[in-house]
């Protein structure tokens, strides 16, 4: 992956769109047939330009929180704004130009390439009818490199390991030059190169100026890498804010009902001394209970 | 792909249409020479010869080549709709629709007053087909669901063909044999009205269709991910039904039921250079009106005097392909 710190990517003739961020106001989502709300009161602000990351149990709502902030899902109650404009006030289109999104798992009807899947990162600019000019071509080839697909570009997306796919999904995501990138599970399936260099691109589009939204169960990760953490449980939001404040013992156990301990990044690295999280075996609480006392 | 070669693959499949025409006017019961031909479209020479062309041999493989184009195309776009590649135009009960309008009129006795009482009695089929599966579609959630839309096409196909099975049981033993043939598919009805009709309809449709070339293209990701690329998704579903179904209807009323042309077609042209719907849609209608005239061309020599169901035909030639097709693991 070729990381280029502090360049953008490329913006030809538009202007670019400066960096946008969601306002969340008590905003409730409950699947039709459910007994409880999938999500529930709901109220954060997602700075722009910013990485925030989305943590929880299984269940919590993260996803859910997520389709809701792209408009995949209509919430019943509450106030969404991205960029200071209501949610609903967004054309499609300026919507998907402004967001790219890497959803969890897709399931392709027709076999296509990965070049086409990225190629399709520049429906949002392109509509239906006009044809690819070069700037597209380069948006298309920059996606494929930053996310290191090139060298399996003409292949079949379905012939491709899951980290594979993972990264020619991000790569389309990439190619629509968005504001705003929303990422669900996005290292998942990947190795600790793949998965290392997904965060340092985070970092580098960060850095250029793009927010970052991400739904992960990497923790440790996202302690390193996001700016501010939104933990959820049963539809809430229990803790937001730096990782240092909301990756607190006591709170961990509780949200995800398993012993845990905190500890420092030891370092190097630009991420020095952020908070971890180390899940404890069965029986080692007791121990640490005892050394404590 | 660059345009240029697209261009090109179009050229060479309008090029073949047109040769699969030619060889269709040649061949019959006379066959005919290219210089007889020629003469026949001017007017001169035998007076047979030009009846034979002019109002027989040249309608009727045009006919052909529009039904092979909008059973190709409208295949190919309920493939993508769908997002199943077994689907084919009358996987949605149109041509149930359409059998239950044309059978209804031949029992009924209207076939012997008009000739047009039987494309025109299936086209009202086809349509109340169409209309009543997006009803039932409709109905279920908030958003037309393909699956759901798949379900009732097949269920309201199924009460067609036992209508169709009920009213054949009821009638006598000559309208049965007219139903039977029609539900066959021929096209000994070809006439130049036919072919007008239907390529006033054909090309609009063909248009709207590679409009929506490339939403149809993201629909192979999923409509979820669509969606968030920024395409209508609700709009592309309804409008690709609605065009592909009519285009459907429109060839079920020329021609009758003929199978495999919409299937397998499609999936020749996604096999040999890819599944872009900008160029597997006119790709397809083409081929598709190649195939068509060649199949009809050999329903009507292969057993002569003794004209074969077209439908024969193209199943003898679709059905190894379709289980090769079912046996190959990537499609």
């Amino acid at each position: 992956m070729t990381s280029r710190p502090g360049r953008s990517h490329p913006q030809s003739n538009r202007q670019p769109i400066p960096p946008l961020g969601w306002s969340i106001e008590d905003v409730s989502y409950r699947y039709p047939g459910a007994d409880r709300h999938a999500v529930e009161g709901f109220t954060a602000d997602i700075r722009p330009g910013s990485c925030t990351a989305v943590l929880g149990p299984n269940g919590s709502g993260k996803s859910t929180l997520l389709r809701v902030l792209l408009r995949a899902a209509a919430p019943h109650t509450g106030r969404i704004r991205l960029g200071g404009r209501p949610l609903d006030d967004w054309s499609r289109r300026d919507l998907a130009r402004a967001i790219g999104v890497v959803p969890q798992q897709e399931e392709l009807s027709f076999p296509i390439t990965v070049r086409e899947l990225v190629a399709m990162g520049r429906y949002p600019h392109l509509g239906a009818l006009r044809p690819a000019g070069a700037h597209d071509r380069l948006a298309v080839e920059q996606a494929m490199e930053r996310s290191d697909v090139v060298p399996f570009a003409e292949r079949f997306v379905e012939t491709l390991s899951g980290g594979e796919r993972q990264r020619a999904r991000l790569a389309r995501a990439l190619a629509q030059e968005p504001s705003v990138l929303a990422l669900d599970e996005p290292t998942l399936a990947l190795d600790i190169r793949h998965e290392m260099e997904i965060f340092e691109l985070v970092r580098t589009l960060v850095t250029a100026g793009v927010t970052v939204l991400l739904v992960t169960h990497n923790i440790n990760l996202a302690a390193r890498y996001a700016d501010a953490l939104l933990l959820m449980d049963r539809g809430r939001l229990v803790a937001s804010g730096p990782p240092g404040r909301v990756l607190r013992r006591g709170l961990i156990e509780t949200v995800y009902d398993w012993p845990v301990l905190t500890t420092e990044h030891p370092g190097p690295g630009h991420d020095a001394g952020a908070v971890q999280i180390i899940p404890l075996a069965r029986g080692a609480e007791y121990s640490r209970g005892r050394e404590e006392r | 792909m660059r345009g240029g070669r697209l261009s090109a693959r179009l050229a060479g499949l309008a090029l073949l249409a047109g040769l699969a025409v030619l060889v269709s006017v040649r061949v019959g019961a006379v066959p005919l020479s290219l210089s007889e031909i020629t003469d026949a479209l001017r007017g001169e020479g035998d007076p047979t010869a030009i009846a034979i062309v002019r109002q027989l041999r040249v309608p009727r493989a045009v006919v052909a080549g529009l039904v092979g184009a909008a059973l190709a195309a409208s295949g190919a776009t309920f493939q993508a709709l769908l997002r199943n590649p077994l689907a084919e135009p009358y996987i949605l009960g149109v041509s149930g629709g359409a059998a239950v309008g044309a059978v209804g009129a031949i029992v009924l006795g209207w076939a012997a007053y008009a000739g047009w009482a039987v494309p025109v009695a299936a086209f009202v089929g086809a349509t109340v087909a169409i209309l009543l599966v997006l009803r039932i579609a409709a109905s279920v959630g908030r958003s037309l669901d393909t699956r759901v839309l798949l379900l009732a096409g097949v269920v309201v196909g199924s009460f067609f063909n036992a209508c169709i099975l009920l009213a054949l049981t009821l009638t006598d033993a000559e309208s049965f044999r007219s139903a039977i043939f029609w539900m066959m598919g021929s096209f000994a009805g070809a006439s130049w009205t036919v072919a007008g009709v239907l390529s006033l309809y054909l090309l609009p449709a063909i248009l709207l269709l590679i409009a929506l070339a490339r939403p149809l293209n993201l629909m192979a990701i999923g409509e979820e991910t669509a969606g968030y690329l920024g395409a209508s998704v609700e709009r592309v579903k309804l409008v690709a039904y609605a065009t592909a179904s009519l285009l459907t209807a429109a060839a079920v009323a020329a021609s009758g039921v003929i199978g495999f042309v919409g299937l397998i077609i499609p999936h020749v042209i996604r096999l040999l250079w890819g599944g872009d719907h900008r160029f597997l849609i006119p790709a397809s209608a083409l081929l598709g009106a190649a195939f068509l005239v060649t199949a009809d061309a050999i329903a009507r020599t292969a057993a002569a005097p003794t004209e074969l169901p077209v439908g024969v035909v193209t199943a003898f030639v679709g059905v190894p392909f379709f289980v090769w097709l079912l046996r190959r693991r990537t499609v």
